[in-house]
């Protein structure tokens, strides 16, 4: 990631006159203005200080639009060249930081509100109210809780994906034909997995997987009634759509082995196993950490197989953060409360992954 | 070279070898079936259902034409069926709106990511910039960062920004959001891909009169586009499958089919034949892209694996 530095050299020598400069400094300017004053207006209209006004923010996403062209425009036209370089990342820079810090920001806010959207009131500061019940509410604490069994079962996830892999490097034919079955459960949408699978497949009378415990000797099988079992098998269907993501991304580091060293250790006379543990196993853990860390940072965004086969049932036992949140929305209106559980949310996945990070490049500059 | 003596390759020297690669052969070759076996049953198990009437899905028939005749119910239900194809439906007019929307969200979303990260990625693998205290680095990092966001935290603030910005329940909303879903995965695979092209094209470019936009867009996209192709199509899987905040931001104009399919689930009952049909519908477009453009599926998710 030596990124430092101009790698593409570039010498220019432009001659912005000052009236050009002007411009494009009061393009932007105005246009910042416009916005500003828009803004200004319609929430003060919003408050009801004032009657003139529009329907809805829609005007003022315009005008903030506005700005970001001006912002755009007046690069090239203030800066020439180097404006020119700037525009390729501006664009995607403006449009994250206005879809994701302002609505963090404006988050921050409301998680400190009793603001319920089925009420009429709005949104009434509530200072530390929302923090006191989240550490009395025992259901988000176990969502919390369950969140770490679905983060352990990658490891689980982990091992298949990786027999899978070498099965698929080994000498075999058809291998294109394996590689796109396999690759097939990550293309299916969740929602659709959770009636396949969830819904019909493991339905107690009709669904052949039912049949078959009952054929292997589990007399009534239900695969939702324990917590245990119905935690498993959300777990077994998450797997079942991800695992041939992990699969393909440490096939390909598989296949960009050095060939040599392999084959070296099979001359000096290693068996399948040692050659798999003292060598192939220590050269794929760059990849493999990547896989494992992409694979957690997905995990933690599971909730739509939860919502849709158990909706967090029995008792919470499968309630991920997202799915039990989602329910706080749905079957409340709760946006304060549920905005602040997912604040909350965040700093622990950022707190986790820091020290996830931290620790994977610590154990990776140790020497082997 | 060894001049072979034998004729016959049935002492207990020759043979031991032979049965160790046959007995290893089998193995990975169960293996393989086994796994194929989990992986194609529940999509199998799906598109016979939706063929079946209640006594098949009672009886547990499995093979079409042995065990039971193949009918047309769960389709008539969407208004697919060969039968009812030519007249109108409502259900089948409802059935693709739905699938309008998503296939308009998902497209439009890839390829907006695609054309924003494209651009930021080459941006950040070119040149040096310096926004107040960030560098490179720092805004490479700030873009990959948005990957660990989980959705939920952007859910809540967004239901009440789009409310006021009467983006509510409109594809325009949906495509911002997916956009910004999948734009770190894009950055990432593109970045990839820049770094692999020389920076000797460019300025050969450079020299002959370009300039860099001209550059990047007469020498440098062309190369790089296996790669965006990737990051589309992989944007374009994870978009199409979006379901948590389509079912949070619309609900009747911009529905898309993970939330038709989801709103089906509960209402159904037994009515197997008619969800496994509507599931088939949701999974059949992107079993097609899995088996045409396979390669590229995996070129994107492999891009980032191997430094």
């Amino acid at each position: 990631m030596s990124t430092e530095g101009d790698l593409l050299h570039t010498v220019t020598s432009d001659h912005i006159s000052a009236s050009r400069k002007q411009v494009g400094r009061l393009m932007v300017w105005i246009s910042a203005g416009l916005f500003a004053v828009l803004a200004l207006l319609q929430a003060a209209h919003e408050g009801g200080r004032i009657a003139l006004g529009f329907e809805t923010w829609r005007p003022v996403l315009y005008a903030y639009l506005v700005w970001a062209t001006a912002l755009c425009a007046a690069q090239v036209i203030t800066r020439g060249e180097a404006g020119k370089r700037t525009l390729f990342v501006l664009p995607a820079v403006l449009f994250v930081v206005s879809l994701v810090v302002f609505p963090l920001l404006f988050g921050l806010y409301i998680s400190f509100t009793d603001w319920n959207l089925a009420s009429q009131d709005g949104a009434q500061p509530n200072g530390w109210d929302n923090m006191r019940q989240m550490w009395n509410d025992s259901f988000y604490w176990n969502a919390l809780k369950n969140m770490v069994y679905y983060v352990l079962a990658v490891s689980v996830e982990y091992v298949i994906a990786f027999g899978l892999a070498l099965l698929l490097n080994a000498q075999i034919r058809a291998r294109k034909f394996f590689r796109v079955v396999f690759l097939l459960p990550l293309m299916l949408s969740p929602v659709a997995v959770s009636w396949m699978i969830g819904k019909s497949m493991m339905e107690v009378r009709f669904g052949p997987l039912a049949r078959l415990a009952r054929e292997l000797g589990w007399d009534s099988p239900s695969f939702f009634g324990t917590p245990e079992m119905a935690r498993f098998m959300i777990m077994a269907m998450d797997a079942w759509t991800f695992i041939p993501f992990m699969m393909i991304m440490l096939l390909a580091g598989l296949q960009a082995l050095p060939k040599e060293v392999i084959e070296a250790s099979k001359v000096d006379g290693a068996t399948g196993w040692q050659s798999f543990k003292e060598v192939i196993f220590p050269l794929m853990l760059p990849v493999s950490v990547t896989a494992i860390v992409i694979r957690i940072i997905f995990k933690l965004k599971l909730a739509d197989i939860i919502i849709n086969v158990t909706s967090g049932g029995p008792g919470g036992a499968t309630d991920s953060v997202t799915s039990f949140i989602f329910r706080e929305y749905r079957d409340r209106s709760n946006v304060g409360y549920g905005t602040l559980l997912a604040m909350v949310y965040l700093v622990l996945i950022i707190l986790f992954i820091t020290v996830l990070l931290k620790a994977v490049s610590r154990f990776m500059e140790r020497p082997a | 070279m060894t001049a072979t003596t034998e004729i016959f390759k049935d002492t207990d020297a020759t043979t031991a070898p032979q049965f160790k690669w046959w007995s290893s052969r089998i193995a990975i070759y169960g293996a393989l079936i086994l796994w194929s076996v989990i992986c194609i049953f529940p999509i199998y198990w799906t598109l016979t259902t939706s063929f079946k009437l209640a006594p098949d899905v009672m009886q547990g028939n499995m093979v079409p034409w042995v065990d039971y005749t193949p009918k047309w119910r769960g389709w008539e239900s969407l208004g697919l069926s060969p039968d009812l194809i030519g007249e109108t439906s409502t259900v089948r007019e409802e059935f693709l709106k739905r699938f309008w929307n998503s296939a308009i969200v998902a497209i439009s979303a890839s390829a907006l990511a695609v054309v924003l990260g494209s651009l930021a990625a080459y941006g950040l693998s070119r040149f040096s910039y310096r926004f107040g205290f960030m560098r490179n680095s720092d805004i490479s990092f700030f873009f990959l960062s948005q990957m660990i966001l989980p959705p939920v935290v952007l859910a809540l603030p967004f239901l009440v920004l789009y409310k006021s910005m009467a983006l509510l329940d409109t594809r325009i909303g949906l495509i911002l959001l997916y956009t910004l879903m999948v734009l770190p995965i894009v950055i990432w695979i593109m970045r990839d891909q820049f770094q692999g092209i020389p920076v000797e094209l460019e300025e050969a470019a450079l020299v002959d009169g370009l300039g860099i936009w001209g550059a990047f867009m007469q020498i440098v996209l062309p190369i790089a586009l296996p790669g965006m192709v990737a990051a589309f199509i992989l944007s374009l899987v994870l978009c199409w499958n979006e379901y948590f905040f389509a079912a949070l931001l619309t609900s009747t104009d911009a529905k898309t089919l993970p939330v038709m399919v989801a709103s089906q689930t509960g209402s159904q009952g037994i009515n197997w034949w008619s969800m496994a049909a509507l599931s088939t519908a949701a999974i059949l477009p992107l079993i097609v892209v899995a088996v045409f453009l396979e390669k590229y599926i995996i070129k994107g998710m492999a891009a980032g694996a191997v430094k």
